[in-house]
């Protein structure tokens, strides 16, 4: 009778020493990367599964130093009055950020080059996935070797393809992106013929490095880059982030409240 | 003479906020006075726990002894989870001293610098977002 008593203390005495037990972290508002010695041992090949956070610079409010625009992009930027930028106008409710005022999807590229909360990749067979803990939103990145398509519907994170340049860099395009999203939060635009580059570099273990080209002739008069090498910490994988979703009520009730 | 100055604006300080706007104002960086900064006693009416920004309403007199209801706004739950707000840390009735930064308009709103608690303890603005190794690029 004693011994088994002992057994089972012993049993949940280890159970409850364990990892997994102990650190359980619910409820993270993620940058937990940033307060830890980063993991500098060499990385698996062609991997980036896991949880990625590029703490406060992720969040970019000021929006993006761009390329100039063309008169077809001047003309798109007229209507826009963002939050945040040269443009932002002078009382809350004037602001017509689709995003902020509407609770629209951010889209593509918009959900890296602002608001860049922690993110989960998954690597399956065929795909990478990118889970977004800002608007709990995902990506599917095809790396079965399609083309990405003729001519596509757009859509508001539009259609990608990923292939791995080498066992550290992973490579990502994708067209088809709907233009009444904005790229930021100063409120540049974007036209339907835009098409971005993703370069995910693996630095080491625990770092990876995120540039984004956005290449829209329309829109502007060169390529840009508004992310270059943005450092992602990788954040322990038990970590179970807070929801942090756009809501068009609680967006109107904020309007409503503040936009005096 | 103490409910006199009960409400009142305490202070009104200039040149504040050199360094540009924090975080917690990119849904409306332009319309708040940055060279302002109010010091009201009130009490709290509804603490609205909520994106894009959680937002205070508390009754506050002015200089002319009028009530006002004050809306002043602070950032997301995400980021000001970290400066020890939490979704009841108001509740109706609160007595509570809030620093502000009022919108240029003239209504009675703005952001929050701090707000004292009734118990002491005093919540300021999010704290700045740690960095993930690189420089930030805003």
């Amino acid at each position: 009778m004693l011994k088994r008593l002992i057994v089972i203390i012993v049993a949940l005495v280890m159970w409850f020493s364990s990892p997994d037990v102990r650190a359980q972290v619910w409820n993270s508002h993620g940058m937990i990367g940033a307060q830890q010695p980063p993991q500098t041992g060499p990385a698996p090949p062609r991997d980036m599964t896991g949880t990625w956070d590029a703490g406060g610079a992720g969040i970019a409010p000021r929006g993006s130093p761009t390329a100039p625009l063309t008169p077809w992009g001047e003309k798109k930027i007229s209507t826009y009055k963002p939050g945040d930028g040269p443009r932002a106008p002078s009382v809350i409710g004037e602001i017509n950020d689709p995003l902020s005022t509407m609770c629209d999807p951010a889209g593509f590229p918009r959900n890296l080059l602002f608001e860049l909360r922690p993110f989960q990749v998954v690597q399956t067979s065929n795909q990478v996935l990118m889970l977004y803990m800002f608007e709990k939103r995902f990506r599917t990145i095809w790396t079965d070797g399609r083309a990405l398509p003729k001519d596509p519907d757009p859509r508001w994170y539009g259609y990608s393809v990923g292939r791995w340049e080498d066992d550290s860099t992973f490579v990502v395009d994708t067209i088809g992106l709907d233009e009444k999203t904005w790229l930021d939060n100063a409120g540049n635009p974007h036209s339907n013929d835009m098409r971005v580059e993703e370069r995910y570099h693996r630095v080491n273990m625990g770092t990876m490095e995120l540039t984004v080209t956005i290449n829209d002739p329309t829109a502007y008069t060169k390529p840009w880059v508004g992310r270059n090498k943005l450092a992602l910490r990788l954040i322990p994988s038990n970590v179970d982030l807070m929801e942090m979703i756009c809501s068009g009520t609680e967006a109107q009730e904020y309007k409503k409240n503040m936009g005096k | 003479m103490k409910n006199l100055m009960l409400g009142r604006v305490l202070v009104i300080a200039s040149l504040l906020m050199m360094g540009g706007a924090p975080l917690d104002a990119h849904h409306g960086a332009a319309s708040f006075d940055t060279t302002k900064e109010l010091t009201l006693q009130g009490t709290v009416t509804e603490w609205i726990w909520a994106n894009p920004h959680c937002f205070l309403k508390f009754d506050a007199k002015d200089d002319t002894g009028t009530v006002r209801n004050w809306v002043v706004e602070t950032g997301n739950p995400t980021d000001i989870s970290r400066s020890g707000y939490a979704r009841l840390s108001f509740k109706p009735g609160d007595k509570v001293t809030v620093t502000l930064q009022p919108v240029k308009s003239g209504a009675p709103v703005g952001r929050i610098r701090s707000v004292l608690l009734p118990n002491g303890e005093k919540l300021g603005q999010q704290a700045p977002a740690p960095r993930a190794g690189a420089p930030p690029q805003n």
